[in-house]
């Protein structure tokens, strides 16, 4: 009995001091991913801060982004879309005032507003059937785009739009007084009046004949081919041209006929669009003849 | 009775059988008559296009008065375009309501999409090679070229697959127009073949301004060093110069590689620099590069009666104009050891018609523009070159091009100078692959560049998802992706058509007729057979 006491004691003695250590051992691993556990937890709380601010910040940002969007979507005046710069973005809101036909999903528009702020939207890309309800003039719009130069003609380009009712037409201003003038600028893409200008000849390069229009800008033209008629005319000794331009006023409309009318001599008002092509170019929609040409 | 109604049902079976043998009357290939009436009246419709230029004008009146001299019986009327786009849409309009015009000048790209239609556009092979009416035939009226007199690649270009459906009526290519006098105050001078570094370097140059905000090199507010006219040629020729992929020849698109978006990347800088422009955002070349506004301008040799301080056509006002020397040399290149061109140019097409005497009056009035008195009018209108050989080596034609500079019309330097260009690089020119959807392809090219430098104008920033962007919005615009799709199928509906199926209104008389035989045949029988049981 003595003799196996010993090396029961011993055994004991021995698993105790084992499982000793087996205990701290894992009382060390628990307590290690306490600490870790701990610092996890210190980790998300920093991080939930973070996102917490940065969620403040982005709001922040939304909201101003919002206000300049409803800002840039205000549709600005003539004025500053006078003062804006080429390439940039424009909103404005004008009313139909003619088109050119629409084309290849796409159609031009003169518009203008109640304060003589006029516009020419250059190839706005619409169906057929938008087409017919733009045609109508009067429509007001809504028109987004950019605004653009080509060729002198201050344009709006790769725009989009959107129809508001309340028909307007505008008055033709009569700037006659401003032919030759550095202020005839200041009316680009207006409906305008001339008055009391005198029909010049034409001529066509190479011959002597004069004509009171050419078919197209050197007479290469027909009727047939819906050219664009194009007349000079007079005021104070100089010469300035003007368009009938097919695809606004085509061989099937009054003005076109009128034109074809004209003779040399014979002094007429008359009214358009003050386009711009390297200069005033207005396109013209309506002629009349005051006091025809004295009979020779 | 019984034998009436036999005689009478046989007399209209056999009226079946000889209307089945006809079937409906095929147009899909136009056989040459035997003859030309030239008692019955004939109207063709003539729809041409013209340079917004009156010279052309009566060049075209000039043949029609000619030809019509010739055949007195046939009347040409003529419809005016300054726009090929015109007319395009409008042949394309008019396909469907068959009220296509007889002749029309015409790109092979537009008569891909032509040929989609039913036997619209007449194949001409037959025609070119028919000994009596032929090119050059024995009985042509006038003095037409024969086949080996018209120059062998522009008659190849007018070729669609293995037929040829058009004759080729001018040719020009692009040039680039110089206004020397400012190349040398930049400091440079203008070498024999410029490259595209070259024009980008100078043009940066150019983008000095003094203290006033004015453009040092021409004292003006306004300058853009350099403007390209057709920016659809511009892509092409850029990828072409680089053996890059554009499309193959059965209409797979590869535009969108690697290689146009470096090239679109560098076109972005000058865009945004504001140093080059397009003809769709700012304006016509020749009007900035008169004015000294310009240094560069590149547009068809076509156009060259427009180009310079002294050219016959202006668009400007004369005190706009600012005196300069022109230079004209082939557009910039990227290996000048190895230059490329676009060849461009008018031809002309003859639309299939019922009446056979119209469309060989048309094929006829073809011919005529392709005589050597057409030929040289026109080509002299501008820097066009004629297409036949005939021309070219006349006497006429050889004593023109050594007057350049004798007067600034008829002589104007710079426009003999732009044929001679295209004369002297026929070999280096280039045609793209023609299929349905090739129309579509080069503007979709051209709209590549006028994106990028719109986009770089309004600030938008260049990186990968802008020029993916681009190509997705392109691809969209053009439909693209159902290009490739259409010359496959177009491909099995040619191959099935090959085989000339016979019409069902046939197929049924053919089928019919032979039953209608049987029947009587076994009722004939059977009559035989019960008179022989009677008796």
């Amino acid at each position: 009995m003595k003799k196996a006491l010993v090396p029961i004691l011993a055994v004991i003695a021995i698993a105790a001091i084992v499982l000793c250590f087996v205990f701290n051992g894992q009382k060390g691993d628990v307590s290690k991913q306490l600490d870790e556990v701990k610092a996890q937890l210190t980790e998300a709380t920093g991080l939930k801060e973070a996102a917490e601010a940065a969620k403040t910040e982005l709001e922040g940002k939304v909201a101003e982004m919002e206000s300049k969007l409803a800002e840039s979507s205000k549709p600005m005046t003539h004025d500053e879309f006078i003062a804006a710069e080429l390439d940039s973005p424009v909103v404005i809101e004008a009313y139909v005032q003619a088109n050119q036909s629409w084309w290849d999903g796409k159609i031009k528009l003169y518009l203008q507003d109640e304060n003589n702020g006029a516009y020419f939207v250059y190839d706005l890309a619409c169906t057929e059937e938008e087409a017919a309800k733009l045609a109508v003039p009067g429509t007001k719009v809504r028109i987004s785009g950019v605004k653009a130069e080509w060729s002198g003609e201050v344009e709006i380009i790769d725009a989009t739009y959107e129809i508001i009712a309340t028909p307007y037409i505008a008055e033709p201003e009569d700037v006659t007084a401003l032919l030759g003038t550095d202020e005839l600028i200041n009316h680009m893409n207006e409906k305008v009046a001339f008055r009391g200008l005198k029909v010049a000849p034409s001529k066509v390069e190479g011959k002597d004949d004069e004509f009171p229009f050419l078919y197209a800008w050197d007479g290469s033209g027909s009727r047939e081919s819906n050219s664009d008629l194009y007349f000079n005319v007079e005021k104070d000794g100089q010469i300035y041209t003007f368009t009938v331009e097919s695809y606004l006023c085509g061989a099937v409309t009054e003005v076109y006929a009128a034109v074809e009318e004209l003779k040399i001599g014979d002094t007429i008002d008359c009214e358009g669009f003050l386009y711009w092509y390297n200069g005033a170019n207005p396109h013209i929609t309506g002629v009349t003849v005051t006091a025809p040409a004295a009979a020779e | 009775m019984k034998k009436r109604i036999t005689a009478i049902l046989l007399l209209i079976c056999l009226l079946f059988a000889l209307s089945g043998c006809h079937g409906k009357q095929s147009r899909s290939g136009f056989a040459v008559p035997t003859h030309f009436d030239d008692q019955t009246p004939v109207e063709i419709v003539f729809w041409a296009k013209n340079d917004t230029n009156k010279n052309q004008v009566a060049v075209y009146q000039q043949a029609i008065d000619g030809f019509q001299a010739l055949y007195p019986n046939v009347t040409v009327n003529m419809r005016l375009y300054t726009d090929y786009g015109r007319i395009y849409n409008d042949v394309i309009t008019n396909i469907s309501t068959n009220t296509t015009p007889n002749v029309c000048i015409t790109y092979p790209d537009h008569i891909a999409t032509y040929l989609t239609g039913s036997n619209t556009v007449a194949a001409l092979d037959d025609l070119m090679d028919d000994p009596r009416f032929g090119l050059g035939g024995s009985e042509v009226r006038f003095d037409a070229p024969k086949k080996e007199e018209i120059v062998p690649e522009f008659l190849r270009e007018c070729m669609i697959g293995e037929h040829t459906y058009a004759m080729p009526y001018m040719r020009s290519t692009e040039a680039l127009y110089i206004n020397e006098d400012y190349v040398r105050k930049l400091g440079y001078e203008v070498p024999e073949t410029p490259t595209w570094d070259f024009i980008w370097e100078v043009s940066e140059k150019a983008m000095e301004q003094d203290e006033n905000g004015l453009f040092k090199v021409n004292g003006q507010k306004v300058l853009i060093p350099f403007i390209y006219k057709s920016t659809d040629n511009m892509m092409i020729s850029m990828l072409k110069q680089l053996d890059a992929p554009y499309s193959t020849d059965a209409g797979e698109i590869l535009i969108f590689n690697d290689t146009t978006k470096a090239l679109l990347e560098e076109i972005y800088i000058h865009g945004k620099s504001r140093a080059f422009s397009t003809f769709a955002i700012s304006g016509y070349p020749g009007n900035f590069l008169n004015a000294g506004q310009c240094i560069f301008a590149i547009d068809s040799t076509a156009g060259a009666t427009w180009m310079g301080s002294e050219a016959p056509m202006m668009d400007i006002h004369e005190e706009q104009v600012v005196p300069f020397h022109t230079r004209v040399t082939m557009i910039p290149q990227f290996h000048p050891d190895k230059p490329k061109m676009i060849s461009q140019g008018p031809s002309v097409c003859v639309f299939s018609k019922e009446n056979d005497q119209e469309v060989l009056a048309s094929w006829l009035f073809v011919q005529y523009l392709l005589s050597n008195g057409i030929q040289l009018g026109y080509a002299e209108t501008e820097g066009y070159l004629p297409v036949t050989k005939k021309a070219l080596e006349s006497d006429e034609y050889t004593d023109y091009l050594t007057r350049a500079g004798e007067d600034n019309k008829e002589h104007y330097r710079v426009k003999i100078e732009a044929s001679r260009l295209l004369m002297e690089n026929t070999e280096n020119t280039f045609v793209t692959p023609v299929f349905n959807g090739s129309a579509s392809l080069r503007a979709a090219a051209g709209q590549l560049i006028e994106n990028t430098v719109k986009g770089a104008r309004r600030k938008q920033e260049m990186n990968d998802a802008f020029i993916k962007k681009t190509f997705d919005e392109v691809r969209s615009l053009y439909r693209l992706d159902q290009i490739g799709n259409t010359a496959e199928r177009e491909g099995d509906q040619a191959a099935a058509e090959k085989s000339n199926p016979l019409p069902t209104e046939s197929v049924v008389l053919l089928i019919a007729v032979p039953c209608i035989w049987i029947l009587l045949i076994a009722y004939k029988l059977w009559e035989k057979k019960k008179a022989q049981g009677s008796h």
